[in-house]
């Protein structure tokens, strides 16, 4: 039988800068899209601070939003509120995805480029088992040990390499780490950005894991921090070869000061 | 064109495997982030220069296809300019097409791929690196003489979702960007953070459809020197028709076997970087040294994929006056065409490219090369 589950998302992040600032954009990759195993039945994204420009859907197929901070503005507050419903797939996916050819998800990133620590993984997998979703599997076990969760230890530029290395991440390094390893198997894959249900409501941050091509079976999630395959408690937000093109927020500003960063994030089953 | 949209959308030519697909996936001017992009009216390649060489009577074929930011059509325009007042004779006697109204033809075929939604008389402004550019001089005189306004990346910004330039009375809006600035250097959010050349958001502006970029980022693929040796392919792909100009031979040194050819034939040929220009980075082999032949040699096959091979042409040659007197120097053509969905309007024209040194085959003006007025007669 299939699981169809409702999921509700609060997701709330606030910039605040040291002083007015005078220019500043944000692309914000915040809007869910529907397709066969995710409906979105209400979704909105509000500004505080700041304007929405445009909006557009790249060459992902990801949603996008510019938005302009509002002149002086000291602090921008980000608010998406909305409701999912999921179907449970076991994280198959298929064939869904626009025009960019399988090759581009083969691509190294610097943010996803092997070095000793995961060519020494990719090896072990490979000598371990034959077949790709084997192996993948493989992968994300090795991943979700050889990773410890350890919010602080990495940055956003941080690359799945160091990650693995130093035994130490957060969901977008056991992503990296995941793309950099399956792409040097010769395997396509993408990193995913995205809401996941967990047993507490209230969240640190949202959530990031990856997609890999499997002939046959087409895209299938793998999520090597918590060691599973997707299913209905994940909401797809954006996809892209790295956190760099699937970021929910990034932008640049022009002013002077440091700026501090909050993030709230509830998802709750309905 | 048809080539440009296929390669962004759907690459019925690979799929069809009549393009090998690492042609296109080891490619550097491949821009992924144009995948699904519909630019404005459909034209990728609003300005093309295409480099022409003539080797026997009749016999002419196709150099280059430069369908990124061409340049020199400025001398094209000062060359007549010269002429007209040097030998007004000669334009009494001979039935000369004109090509003073480049400009303005530039301008309304730019206009007409102005996004959908435009009101009025679509804005169009010219976008420069800036004074310390070498084609500086072009772009400001190709804005005066459109009467458009040259700008450069600080005077735009992004404003109420469209691309707007500041003037003494605000901002005001731009529909078409003629920009002389290179892709990675359009928009520091979205391609080479260091830029400061360019806008950030110019990208998503354009991938909104609210502005035209011209030419459109990612047109290099189809200009890459790999790809040019497929061009005659291509063309009977999407027309179904033989090339009406031919193509140079072209061995690819990514292919094993035509770089054991190109490697013993080396003192013969013509070798090139694949995304070079300006006559940097070449070889010719005929009139190259042992020792650049050698060094050469060892770049070649530390990067044989980096490199395409031609036969040496035997380029024809047009009088110069020397201090001796007349003498021959070797020449190319670049006439420009002009794309809207209007229609394609090829300039009776264009830039007639001289090797100035005896003998040389190497007609960039970054190279030393010069420049002659170039005559179409009317029928």
């Amino acid at each position: 039988m299939t699981e169809i589950r409702r999921l509700s998302v609060r997701h709330i992040t606030t910039y605040a800068y040291d002083a007015p600032q005078s220019w500043g954009l944000l692309r914000l990759r915040l809007t869910p899209r529907s397709h066969r195993f995710q409906r979105v039945l209400s979704w909105s994204v509000t500004l505080e601070g700041a304007r929405r420009e445009l909006g557009y859907e790249d060459h992902h197929r990801n949603l996008v939003d510019l938005a302009s901070l509002e002149p002086g503005a000291s602090t921008v507050i980000i608010r998406c509120e909305g409701e999912v419903e999921v179907t449970d797939n076991a994280g198959v996916l298929g064939s869904q995805g626009g025009f960019a050819p399988l090759w581009l998800f083969l691509r190294e990133t610097p943010r996803t480029r092997p070095g000793p620590a995961c060519s020494a993984l990719v090896s072990r997998v490979m000598a371990a088992e034959s077949e790709t979703l084997n192996r993948l599997h493989a992968l994300t076990r090795a991943l979700a040990e050889g990773i410890v969760f350890a919010p602080g230890a990495t940055d956003v530029a941080s690359t799945g390499e160091e990650a693995l290395a130093h035994g130490r991440g957060v969901c977008q390094d056991h992503a990296h780490a995941f793309l950099a390893c399956a792409r040097a198997m010769g395997v396509p894959a993408r990193y995913v950005s995205g809401y996941l249900l967990m047993d507490r409501i209230e969240q640190e941050a949202s959530h990031a894991w990856a997609e890999a091509w499997i002939e046959g079976l087409g895209w299938v999630g793998f999520d090597p921090a918590n060691c599973i395959c997707p299913d209905h408690r994940y909401i797809r937000l954006a996809t892209g070869l790295d956190y760099g093109e699937a970021s929910p927020v990034s932008g640049s500003r022009r002013g002077t000061g440091d700026e501090s960063l909050s993030v709230h994030v509830e998802v709750a089953a309905q | 064109m048809a080539f440009l949209h296929d390669i962004y959308h759907r690459q019925e030519i690979v799929r069809a495997g009549r393009l090998p697909a690492e042609m296109v996936a080891r490619n550097d001017a491949f821009e992924p982030r144009m995948i699904g992009m519909e630019p404005p009216g459909g034209v990728y390649t609003h300005v093309v220069g295409i480099d022409l060489v003539r080797t026997g009577e009749d016999e002419f074929h196709v150099l280059e296809d430069n369908v990124r930011t061409p340049s020199g059509v400025s001398y094209m325009l000062e060359n007549r300019e010269t002429m007209l007042q040097m030998f007004p004779e000669l334009f009494t006697q001979n039935r000369v097409k004109p090509v003073s109204h480049y400009p303005q033809a530039l301008r309304r075929s730019l206009a007409a791929c102005a996004p959908k939604g435009t009101a009025g008389e679509p804005v169009v402004a010219v976008l420069t690196p800036g004074l310390y550019n070498s084609a500086y001089y072009e772009h400001s005189f190709l804005a005066d003489k459109m009467g458009v306004e040259l700008v450069e990346g600080d005077d735009l910004r992004v404003v109420d979702g469209r691309l707007a330039m500041r003037t003494t009375e605000g901002y005001k809006s731009i529909d078409v960007l003629y920009r002389r600035v290179d892709d990675a250097f359009l928009d520091p959010l979205t391609f080479n953070p260091e830029s400061r050349l360019g806008v950030p958001g110019l990208f998503d502006v354009y991938r909104a459809g609210r502005v035209t970029l011209a030419n459109a980022p990612g047109t290099g693929i189809a200009d890459d020197k790999a790809i040019y040796s497929y061009m005659p392919e291509i063309v009977r792909f999407y027309t179904g028709e033989a090339p009406l100009l031919r193509n140079v031979p072209t061995w690819r040194c990514s292919n094993p076997q035509e770089l054991s050819h190109v490697l013993a034939h080396l003192d013969e040929l013509v070798v090139k970087e694949v995304h070079g220009s300006g006559g940097y980075g070449m070889l010719i082999g005929p009139a190259a040294s042992r020792a650049e032949l050698a060094a050469f040699r060892a770049k070649l096959m530390a990067n044989p994929g980096n490199y395409i091979a031609q036969p040496t042409l035997a380029l024809s040659t047009v009088p110069v006056l020397t201090r001796a007197g007349l003498a021959p120097r070797h020449v190319d053509l670049r006439p420009y065409v002009l794309v809207s969905p209007e229609g394609v309007t090829i300039t009776p024209g264009g830039l007639t490219r001289v090797a100035l040194k005896a003998g040389s085959l190497v007609v960039n003006s970054s190279q030393g090369g010069g420049t002659k007025d170039t005559w179409v007669l009317e029928d």
